[in-house]
């Protein structure tokens, strides 16, 4: 658990970039910071590994102040992933992940071959080892980053605009990507971005902060599309946050019609929907662990305004029309 | 160190030969004939590289070639070969400023953002509009800093170029070397080397003046953004 | 030439040894006091602009003012070859110390960062991480100096110890093209080589700098 305690920075000029910040990141979660540029979310992030030094207040790693640690020692412990990756242009990639692992003591033979598996696990072949930082692309360099600050197996890592500098496609790659490998790490992951949606994504909590490095709202990204805390924080997180809550919510409450009540969706012989008889094509269906997001998408994009859903054979187990979704979404906010 | 010969104030006075007025007088004059005639024919040459890309592989050997190149040596095969006088000392004098204006003009014509240059042609500009309202004042400052290398490198020349007959700053250190007067040697010494300081000085303002404020961009440190 | 070179290959082999040496023992010295001043001038950021304008002002000193007047400076004899070491060794540091606070300054911040949070101390992030990604500046800034020593040496043929400038002086004497030329000719070689040298040094430790962008090696 990374706890900031009353946390003020005050840059020598007299801006203050964190304001009392008191909020505790949970062990094992991936915490987003997000805000707009100067809301003093990298400031916070960097005075956990002590880039940066706290005005007043303390930081704590799983209640030890990081002030009274050495500050070298610290910081290989934790892992460091920026923006663009921040690779070591002269050293092979393979030598950039071995990079800590050598510093804490390791022989360069040892931390290579653990480099070797790292380079596996974030998606990268082998062939990609010998070669330097300006041979990958955008996406690639972005993976060795992450697998260089996974290569000393900190509990603890940190990314500023992890995925910034790569294009949307790739980034999206990248989100999955690095979702399943926090899901089998399970690390305490602090994250700066200044996308709400990457943070709504990615994070298992979101920090919301505001101009002057106050902290407007933490809390899951379910709360704060449901119940932003004030006009700012609903402004940031944007107007379709109705309809992007749901993507919180799962299907499995629904209640759906019969399929018999829908004589003109076709069959085939094991039960499997094909197509509305009389609007034809049927668009896709839903599964009971689909969010409701995809449900209302299904059923507006459809021709007759009716959603499908199928048990894990795919057979056809029930329909959803437009106002039974309605109903549900006023019974639900009630 | 005496300064003797330095302060005295009968080689300070107007008009006298060998004095100080009069050597610096004909120490710039050589220097900025060999200058002149190394701007008149680096200049376009460079422009015309920097602006085609065609020929570059001259413009960039040019600079190493030219610093390779022993100043002396030039000057004396110069005069061994053209006899005593102006002419053979102004060849070298050319010869050796061309290569670093040569150089900086194109390296400052390659350095120019190709998108600013293509904009300039989308707004309908002709090629030589585009040469000179948006090419040339975007390498200024890098040709600037050619041409002050070559205004050194000239100063620096002209006063060897003592040895092999000629006036200037040089003759005080060559004669004073001559005749073991080290007050003249030292007062030369001090004399050239605040020349050259001074001119270095003052072609710097010039280039203050002469490049947009937008390009010389005052060097704004990065900012580490507390975000 | 040929004819000129047979019959007195043993001074040519004399000027070109002494040339050698005054070019490249300054080179050494220069560059070994340059590292250190360069990196105090990024460390301590206000020593930055007064470092440069030293610089800006040593090189701009004509040499031969420099040879004539260090013998004044440093007691020394005017033929004395360390009139020549001492002159070259401060143009050198002019010249090197700016590249080097340069390339240090050049590192990419993202780079010292990540260095920084990834653990290192100051002095392992100097070596293993800043002065490495430098190092294609800073070799640049050394092919310059060592090109330009190799050149200005001949100057000193003036104060009686000059290398290859020797040749120039004495066929100047003597109206006599041949030792100019063999000078020339050397000098410019001499520089090639050295020039060379220090490139396939460069391709060797910087293999990374080929890659790149615009950092043709």
């Amino acid at each position: 658990m990374i706890t900031f305690d009353d946390v003020v920075k005050v840059y020598p000029g007299g801006s203050t970039a964190v304001d009392h910040l008191t909020v505790e990141l949970p062990t094992g979660k991936l915490t987003a910071l997000v805000g707009p540029s100067g809301c003093g979310k990298t400031t916070s992030l960097r005075m956990i590994n002590r880039m940066v030094n706290p005005t007043s207040g303390r930081v704590l790693i799983d209640g030890q102040d990081v002030s009274q640690q050495d500050e070298a020692k610290l910081r290989r412990g934790i892992g460091y992933v920026i923006q663009s990756a921040g690779l070591f242009p002269h050293r092979t990639v393979l030598d950039n992940v071995a990079t800590v692992p050598v510093l804490v003591g390791k022989t360069r033979r040892e931390a290579r071959t653990a480099a070797l598996e790292l380079l596996d696990r974030v998606g990268l072949s082998p062939e990609f080892a010998k070669r330097y930082p300006a041979q990958l692309s955008g996406g690639q360099q972005q993976r060795v980053g992450v697998a260089r600050a996974l290569a000393a197996d900190p509990p603890i890592m940190l990314m500023d605009e992890p995925f910034s500098a790569v294009d949307p496609v790739v980034r999206g790659q990248l989100h999955a990507e690095f979702l399943r490998l926090q899901n089998d790490l399970g690390k305490t992951i602090a994250m700066v971005t200044h996308d709400i949606d990457e943070a709504i994504k990615l994070g298992d909590k979101v920090a919301v902060f505001r101009q002057g490095g106050i902290l407007a709202q933490f809390g899951t990204p379910q709360e704060l599309l449901e119940k932003p805390a004030d006009d700012f924080v609903a402004e940031f997180v944007g107007r379709d946050r109705g309809l992007r809550s749901l993507s919180f919510d799962s299907a499995a409450s629904l209640p759906v019609q019969p399929v018999s009540s829908q004589p003109d969706l076709e069959l085939d012989d094991a039960g499997r929907p094909v197509r509305w008889r009389s609007a034809g094509d049927l668009g896709g269906v839903f599964t009971a662990s689909d969010s409701l997001r995809v449900v209302t998408d299904l059923a507006i994009s459809s021709p007759v305004g009716i959603a499908v859903r199928v048990d894990e054979q795919g057979k056809a187990d029930g329909v959803v029309r437009h106002h039974d979704l309605v109903d549900h979404l006023l019974e639900r906010r009630r | 160190m005496n300064f003797s010969y330095l302060f005295d104030p009968e080689h300070w006075e107007l008009g006298v030969p060998g004095g100080f007025p009069q050597l610096i007088l004909s120490h710039l004059g050589y220097s900025a004939l060999g200058l002149l005639l190394g701007v008149i024919i680096a200049l376009p040459v460079g422009l015309y590289i920097g602006h085609t890309g065609r020929g570059s592989f001259l413009a960039i050997n040019a600079g190493n070639a030219g610093r390779s190149l022993p100043t002396l040596g030039l000057l004396m095969l110069m005069v061994t070969l053209l006899g005593l006088g102006l002419l053979p000392v102004l060849i070298a004098l050319t010869v050796l400023v061309v290569p670093p204006i040569l150089t900086s003009t194109y390296a400052g014509m390659r350095a120019v953002d190709h998108g600013v240059v293509d904009a300039a042609k989308g707004m309908g500009m002709r090629p030589l509009q585009v040469l000179f309202r948006v090419e040339f004042p975007m390498a200024l400052p890098v040709i600037m800093g050619g041409f002050r290398s070559a205004a050194l490198q000239v100063i620096a020349t002209a006063t060897v170029a003592a040895s092999v007959g000629l006036g200037g700053l040089g003759r005080l250190l060559i004669d004073g070397l001559a005749v073991n007067d080290y007050s003249r040697v030292l007062a030369g010494a001090v004399v050239v080397a605040v020349l050259a300081v001074a001119l270095d000085l003052i072609l710097a303002l010039v280039q203050r003046w002469v490049v947009s404020p937008g390009l010389s961009g005052r060097r704004v440190r990065r900012a580490t953004a507390a975000t | 030439m040929i004819q000129y070179l047979q019959n007195n290959y043993e001074v040519v082999l004399t000027a070109l040894q002494q040339h050698v040496w005054l070019a490249l023992l300054p080179v050494l010295l220069g560059f070994a006091i340059a590292l250190p001043v360069g990196y105090l001038a990024v460390r301590f950021t206000w020593l930055y602009h007064p470092l440069v304008n030293v610089c800006g002002v040593l090189y701009s000193i004509p040499s031969l003012a420099l040879f004539v007047f260090l013998p004044v400076l440093l007691g020394t004899k005017v033929l004395s070859p360390i009139n020549i070491v001492v002159a070259l060794t401060i143009y050198t540091v002019a010249l090197l110390a700016r590249t080097v606070a340069d390339g240090l300054r050049s590192v990419d911040p993202l780079i010292t960062q990540a260095a920084t949070a990834m653990g290192y101390r100051r002095f392992g992030r100097l070596i293993n991480v800043e002065l490495p990604v430098a190092l294609p500046v800073i070799l640049a800034g050394l092919r310059v100096a060592t090109v330009a020593n190799i050149s200005l040496v001949s100057v000193g043929a003036l104060i009686g110890v000059g290398g290859l400038g020797q040749l120039f002086t004495r066929g100047f004497q003597l109206f006599y093209l041949e030792p100019i030329l063999v000078g020339i000719i050397l000098s410019v070689l001499l520089a090639g080589i050295a020039d060379l040298v220090i490139v396939l040094i460069q391709r060797a430790v910087t293999p990374w700098a080929r890659f790149q962008r615009g950092g043709a090696a």
